[in-house]
């Protein structure tokens, strides 16, 4: 498979990004009224708290929709893979963009349990799902 | 009662380069053929127009999305403008009309040339498509939230969407494949649209998958090639050569995330509120419509607004595009008689205002819609882009 395409860390991403290293997936919570806030902003939209700080979730969650991709956009891009949009557990209107891994492509399917694992790569741990098997 | 400034402006003359899947003159040659040709359409002259405006703006990153920018259509054309503006922060393409409206309101100007120039067929065979396939470049913005997922494309981020339509409205691909279909037919009838020989449901059924359950036929064709409208206070539109197109009402509203990943609502996306602000500012209603240039850079997006305009019920445009003689030519509601930019190329909501006016002034050769149209829907864009325009001709 090609390279991942990596994000720009900065402030308020920096903790989604790294915080893979101790196997946590980290989403801003607000301190005050435990709204999760995503994309993390240091502001909560429900109680105006500037107190929003990033927290581990349960890296739990549902797959919400999902497509396989067949194109192959670059020549060693040859193999299917699934793109999803994952709601983690804690807060079911918080979508994770992700690839879905561990999974045969057919067996994918909206509203499937799924749980975070995290890829190394240079300095940030990219999280991705897989199928929750117990 | 309030007076919406747009009922005070009205299009008066349109214009469109060649499109092509390589032209063979710059993007800025055919964003002034495009220019000058909607400015005789409306019989002005180069010193009467007196505003420019155009989305997203120059955006020189080779990608060919944007090549052209206000300022050198200005200094190409010598304007001398009372105001001018570009910029991609808008209610989707449609974003410079509605900020023309605004200015025209404001007395800053009476006849404002606007215009989208693409050059991306020209830029895929000489440079990367867009830079996430350019290596070891960190991506910022709301699409660093896709890029390290292999999303090298909206044809993923609204396959994802489109998905989970299909799973929620139970539509058949032979169903979704009408459009295609549809767009086809009438882009064999339009001598400028690129792909001219008919398909058919099997042919679009044995078409690629891309990323399910979005195929190749459902989506537009990159081009190079340039559109233009003028846009006029209606006191001056009233004097001048076309039957002033009235912009009746528009749609801009931002009453919702705007995330390409937490839309409250995925499957409609931005679509419901913005059309709803639309009809809240007009006394017509969905069946005054006589036709509509739907938004299709996926054909998802045209299904969608089906629904979102009202024409029919939230997830019955199955029923609706069934067999397709309802969206025809002849239909009752004739859907992008011009090809679309699935068939026409992606002139991007551009290349449909165009062909809204050139149906509305009755000028559409084959493919005119009888019975004399007077009233058409227009939309741009999925995700959290929207913006809508209901055009009546005078």
């Amino acid at each position: 498979m090609v390279a991942r395409t990596l994000p720009a860390i900065d402030r308020d991403n920096e903790a989604y990004w790294t915080w893979g290293r101790e196997g946590k997936l980290a989403i801003h919570r607000c301190a005050s009224c435990e709204y999760f806030v995503h994309p993390p902003v240091p502001f909560c939209p429900h109680c105006e708290s500037r107190d929003v700080a990033p927290q581990a979730v349960s890296g739990r969650g549902r797959v919400v929709t999902f497509t396989v991709n067949h194109k192959a956009w670059l020549p060693d891009l040859a193999d299917p893979y699934i793109l999803a949009l994952v709601a983690i557990a804690e807060q079911d209107d918080v979508r994770i963009p992700c690839n879905i891994v561990e999974c045969d492509i057919d067996k994918v399917d909206f509203n499937m349990k799924v749980e975070v694992v995290f890829e190394p790569v240079e300095d940030l741990w990219v999280p991705l799902f897989r199928p929750v098997t117990a | 009662m309030m007076r919406f400034a747009e009922k005070d402006t009205a299009i008066t003359g349109v214009g469109m380069s060649e499109v092509s899947r390589g032209a063979d003159k710059s993007a800025l040659a055919l964003t002034v053929d495009a220019a000058l040709e909607a400015i005789a359409d409306a019989g002005l002259s180069r010193a009467d127009i007196d505003g420019i405006a155009t989305w997203p703006g120059e955006r020189a990153d080779g990608s060919g999305f944007s090549p052209v920018g206000c300022a050198a259509l200005q200094d190409a054309l010598r304007l001398e403008l009372g105001w001018y503006g570009g910029g991609g922060e808008a209610p989707g393409q449609y974003g410079a009309v509605f900020n023309a409206i605004g200015a025209i309101a404001a007395g800053l100007c009476r006849n404002v040339l606007i215009f989208r120039t693409m050059y991306e067929a020209t830029a895929r065979k000489t440079a990367y498509a867009n830079s996430l396939l350019r290596e070891g470049q960190r991506q910022a913005g709301p699409f660093a939230w896709y890029a390290p997922y292999y999303t090298y494309a909206a044809a993923l981020q609204q396959a994802l969407f489109f998905n989970l339509y299909v799973h929620k409205s139970g539509i058949r691909p032979d169903q979704v494949g009408q459009i295609a279909v549809n767009q086809r037919r009438n882009a064999a009838l339009n001598p400028k649209a690129i792909y001219k020989v008919p398909i058919t449901i099997d042919d679009y059924l044995a078409s690629p998958v891309i990323a399910t359950p979005l195929r190749l036929y459902d989506c537009d064709v990159p081009i190079d090639g340039a559109a233009a409208i003028i846009v006029s206070r209606m006191d001056v539109a009233r004097t001048l050569k076309n039957p002033p197109i009235r912009i009746d009402a528009i749609g801009s509203s931002m009453r919702y995330r705007n995330s390409w990943t937490q839309l409250a609502e995925l499957d409609t996306q931005a679509q419901p509120k913005v059309a709803e602000m639309m009809w809240s500012r007009t006394d017509l209603k969905p069946a005054d419509v006589d036709i509509a240039q739907l938004y299709d850079g996926f054909s998802f997006h045209t299904i969608n607004w089906l629904e979102n305009f009202g024409f029919c019920e939230r997830y019955g445009a199955k029923d609706f595009i069934d067999g397709g003689h309802r969206i025809a030519l002849d239909g009752e509601l004739p859907v992008n008689t011009g090809g679309g930019a699935m068939s026409g190329g992606r002139l991007h909501a551009y290349g449909a205002v165009h062909e809204a006016c050139t149906q509305l002034w009755g000028r559409a050769g084959a493919r005119q819609v009888q019975g004399d149209p007077q009233v058409c829907a227009t939309s741009t864009s999925g995700g959290p882009l929207a913006g809508t325009m209901l055009l009546v001709r005078d």
